[in-house]
């Protein structure tokens, strides 16, 4: 299936886990946060959240700001 | 002279001067600078992980040491700013957000509307949130009602370095709020910083004088040491202005020198 993370498309395994997602793109965990669809997704539902077809995952951190 | 801590949502610090960690020529740069501002808060964007990896900003920056105060700079709406607060929330960066909701591109000036709107869903959700706000004093009495934990008026527009612009309606902003007012936005120079001290603001925030100064480390503490002046001067309580002189050295025991 194909979904759209930090806005890039990505195709992946049908019901790839969120968890096994970031696990996949050797994201570190701490100080991140994940939306997929512009919701929030809390850091305990990881585990259990499986994506589907089109769907858009933004994956942030803190970056330099003022 | 004792000075009071600064408090936000009964959270103390030592330290008025708040900085951005944006635009720093390099990560160790930044390191000393925030070291020589002494700051305690320091604000961050949360932006999108870089997928190719390479370092973050949180390799160089220690969240023990540091009060991280995520922003929601580039928001354009209060659903995108309350959006952004709940993602910072969730990377674990605590519950105070910076907000800004912008209501134009060029000046970045804030679209008040959205921002007391924001404003008012994040505090009931919970959220400390430090409004950057206009020179406006109706904005700043809106915010608190809607719960603001402090207002942070814009000096000038984010960047500019133009300076505190309209220091009458700090001043007033300062005499219509029982919050903590905190200059953000339009610092150049030192002297900008100890103006708004000596306004009676309880702390400035800047990023763009110390991070685009030729020197930012030099400028940093430059910045440290402003915000105490004007901080210490406030507190010390400055003479009245005058149209004319008053002689600083007594008047009588002159030695007569007129010749007889």
């Amino acid at each position: 299936m194909r979904i759209t993370v930090n806005g890039q498309p990505m195709d992946v395994r049908d019901g790839l886990s969120l968890d096994e997602l970031l696990a996949e793109l050797g994201v570190r965990r701490e100080y991140t946060a994940v939306a997929v669809n512009r919701e929030v997704a809390p850091k305990s539902t990881y585990a259990t959240r499986r994506l589907s077809e089109g769907d858009r995952v933004e994956i942030v951190r803190p970056m330099g700001g003022g | 002279m004792q000075d009071s801590p600064l408090v936000i949502a009964g959270r103390e610090f030592t330290s008025r001067l708040i900085v951005g960690t944006g635009k720093y020529p390099s990560y160790e740069v930044m390191k000393q600078a925030l070291e020589a501002s002494g700051a305690e808060i320091v604000t961050v964007a949360i932006r999108r992980v870089d997928l190719s990896g390479g370092e973050s900003l949180l390799d160089h920056l220690d969240p023990a040491r540091y009060t991280l105060l995520p922003n929601t700079a580039g928001c354009y709406t209060a659903e995108e700013a309350i959006r952004t607060a709940y993602l910072a929330r969730e990377a674990g960066l605590g519950d105070m957000v910076k907000l800004e909701v912008i209501g134009d591109s060029r000046t970045l000036f804030p679209d008040v509307q959205g921002l007391v709107e924001a404003t008012k869903v994040l505090a009931r959700e919970g959220f400390v949130v430090l409004p950057y706000t206009n020179d406006d004093p109706v904005t700043a009495r809106k915010l608190e009602d809607a719960g603001a934990a402090a207002v942070m008026p814009l000096g000038a527009p984010i960047g500019s370095g133009l300076g505190i612009r309209n220091p009458y309606n700090i001043k007033i902003i300062l005499e219509s709020v029982s919050l903590p007012v905190i200059v953000d936005a339009g610092v150049g120079t030192a002297s900008d910083a100890t103006i708004a001290m000596e306004l009676g603001c309880h702390g400035v925030l800047m990023n763009t004088a110390i991070a685009g100064a030729r020197d930012p480390v030099a400028m940093a503490r430059a910045m440290r040491l402003a915000v105490e002046a004007g901080r210490l001067a406030y507190l010390a309580g400055r003479i009245p202005k005058k149209l004319y002189a008053t002689a600083s050295s007594p008047l009588e025991g002159l030695p007569d020198w007129a010749s007889s």
